[in-house]
């Protein structure tokens, strides 16, 4: 089974985020960056396919040249090779465009299976996976929670809301957007990461441009508070102490 | 619909009719739609919230707003929203009486090259994620999903979505001719109080070929029955990746004993299984409502907030004072969990021992 898994450079979770001089983006310049976690769970559950059904695993990304970093991380955790897509200021390439770039360099390889993460922990739009698969003219299903290959193709558990799940069965090839959570992660051992560095990552300049966007961020702000907060403070033990009193007199909870 | 026939013709080769459709008279086209979903037989929450925003949108941009339900002739669409409505679309074929993304897709891009609408509003739902990507990917347009908000700017609109789990809000613009796609974050627009009057109910046959249909759903189902009920509690105390390790829950989970509470989670928590899955809270678990709840160490991305903003009194707990979780917080403490929380254990065991 030929598994492609796209995968995005985020900033690490924790990172202080300041709105930059332009007011349309984050500053980048002290940030460190990560694989997105849902396309971290992506990415392990098309190793865990290879190992059951053989095959080969590529990875593909779409980010500037610092993106590599993560491909690199990737390819140390298993995937076979990968395919970065040389971008600059992914956030201003709305979906389609690039979807329509991963698409572009996807299409050559004619995969059996495409996953990805269900979303991306920057933009957050959800999205890239479906967009692909109908540019790719593939079957879809998203939030997935479990793949099982079947005599015609492949059938998976898919998360509904509050608790509900469903089995959708499909031909393939096709695209799946993976749900966190579905496996567990492995960490890249140091054999893994000595061969990562003999790997081959092809480098594509796609021929789109992020230049009229059909949606274009033009401002990045801090939310308004919906709650006036009352902060407490002081040390532990007086935030503590003040957080009982409120919750004695005021929530009338103890 | 073939793999072969699958690029959007939008893209292939701009409709004609594309340019003509925007000074044609509200009577035909132009406006707002609300694509609505329902779930067990009744308007899914969003949906209705989704409605409101679609009104609001359409006076701003002093346009007609019409709706839209895809269903079978079974299920009595286009019913129970109310009137001010030009229109209400009831989308009817047998193949849509169970979701498909290639049924829905079909039967919505043939109802929008129908209706010709400026703005196409959905509920941001498991299910419009499935299908509302591809549809707008049928007129070569980028959705704009899970906005939390619009104003209207220039005769068209400009919606607020979050970014980084809801850290920071943007702005964001769509250009070029429409329509336009967008859809609404659970909670972020009230449902009206009560939909007096009917509008005028219209059914809309699309034409979709059961051979085209790729995927091959099945019933949806629940796993074993929920043994625990956080929706009966009183006080919830619930723990997210701040903990860091399986082992500090303790910490917690003594905070929850101590005030007779229930211990509850974030996804993360559940997806390491250092919780069960029916701990969690959020749009993949449960919501709840309690008169307390306590969330130690969560950052408050929307998927967690929508399971528990209705609490009656929120409390935070975080090292970062700007985590989102402050924004709907009532009570906040900004500190270290692992400080904050065995004093809070000690000062609650003063008055309940």
């Amino acid at each position: 089974m030929k598994i492609i898994v796209c995968i995005r450079q985020v900033p690490v979770r924790d990172s202080q985020l300041r709105v930059d001089a332009t007011g349309a983006w984050i500053d980048e310049s002290d940030l460190s960056f990560e694989i997105n976690e849902p396309d971290a769970y992506a990415l392990e559950e098309a190793l865990q396919l290879r190992e059951k059904h053989g095959g080969e695993v590529v990875v593909v990304c779409a980010g500037p040249a610092r993106a590599t970093q993560t491909i690199r991380e990737a390819l140390a955790k298993g995937a076979d090779r990968a395919i970065h897509v040389e971008i600059e200021n992914v956030q201003r390439w709305d979906t389609l465009s690039l979807a329509g770039v991963l698409a572009d360099a996807i299409r050559a390889e004619q995969p059996d299976l495409i996953a990805t993460g269900l979303q991306s922990d920057d933009l957050g739009y959800g999205q890239t996976g479906v967009v692909l698969a109908e540019l790719l003219g593939l079957p879809h299903a998203t939030i997935v929670m479990q793949v099982e290959t079947t005599d015609r193709g492949i059938r998976v558990k898919r998360e509904l809301e509050n608790g509900w799940f469903q089995h959708v069965e499909m031909p393939l090839p096709a695209l799946l957007t993976i749900q966190s959570g579905i496996n567990k992660l492995r960490y890249a051992t140091l054999m893994g990461i000595k061969r990562a560095k003999t790997k081959e990552i092809r480098t594509v300049q796609p021929a789109g441009t992020a230049d009229a966007p059909r949606a274009a961020i033009v401002r990045v702000y801090a939310p308004l508070k919906s709650k006036q907060t009352e902060m407490l403070d002081g040390t532990p033990r007086e935030a503590a102490a003040k957080l009982v009193e409120k919750l004695r007199f005021e929530a009338r909870v103890l | 619909m073939s793999a072969q026939d699958a690029t959007p013709d939008a893209m292939k080769n701009p409709e004609p009719g594309g340019a003509a459709s925007l000074v044609r008279g509200f009577g035909e086209g132009g406006g707002v739609l609300a694509i609505l979903e329902r779930q067990g037989g009744a308007w899914h929450r969003v949906s209705l919230e989704t409605l409101a925003a679609a009104k609001q949108m359409a006076a701003a941009m002093n346009a007609p707003a019409s709706a839209a339900v895809f269903g079978d002739a079974s299920s009595g669409l286009g019913g129970g929203l109310g009137g001010g409505l030009h229109r209400v679309w009831a989308v009817q074929h047998e193949l849509l009486a169970r979701y498909t993304p290639d049924a829905f897709t079909s039967a919505g891009e043939q109802l929008i090259r129908q209706a010709s609408p400026e703005i196409v509003l959905l509920p941001h739902t498991y299910q419009v994620r499935d299908f509302a990507p591809k549809l707008a990917t049928r007129f070569g347009q980028a959705l704009i999903s899970d906005s939390t908000g619009f104003r209207v700017e220039a005769g068209g609109p400009v919606f607020v979505r979050q970014l980084f789990q809801g850290k920071l809000n943007a702005d964001v613009r769509p250009s070029g001719a429409g329509p336009h796609f967008a859809s609404i974050q659970a909670g972020a627009f009230r449902a009206e109080e009560a939909l007096a009057g009917e509008s005028p109910v219209e059914t809309f046959s699309p034409s979709l070929d059961a051979a085209a249909i790729r995927t091959r759903p099945g019933e949806p189902f629940r796993e074993a029955e929920r043994a625990v009920d956080l929706t009966a509690a009183e006080i919830i105390v619930s723990v997210g990746r701040g903990i860091r390790e399986k082992d500090n829950i303790a910490i917690v989970e003594e905070l929850a004993k101590a005030l007779g509470a229930e211990l509850a989670a974030s996804r993360p928590i559940c997806d390491n299984g250092w919780l069960p899955m029916e701990r969690q809270v959020g749009s993949s678990g449960q919501t709840v409502a309690p008169k307390v709840y306590i969330a130690v160490g969560i950052s408050g991305a929307i998927q967690h907030l929508v399971g528990m903003k209705g609490s009656k009194t929120i409390v935070a707990i975080n090292k970062d004072p700007d985590a989102p979780i402050f924004e709907v917080a009532d009570y906040g403490i900004a500190g270290d969990l692992f400080e904050v929380v065995p004093a809070l254990v000690e000062a609650v065991r003063k008055v309940r021992p």
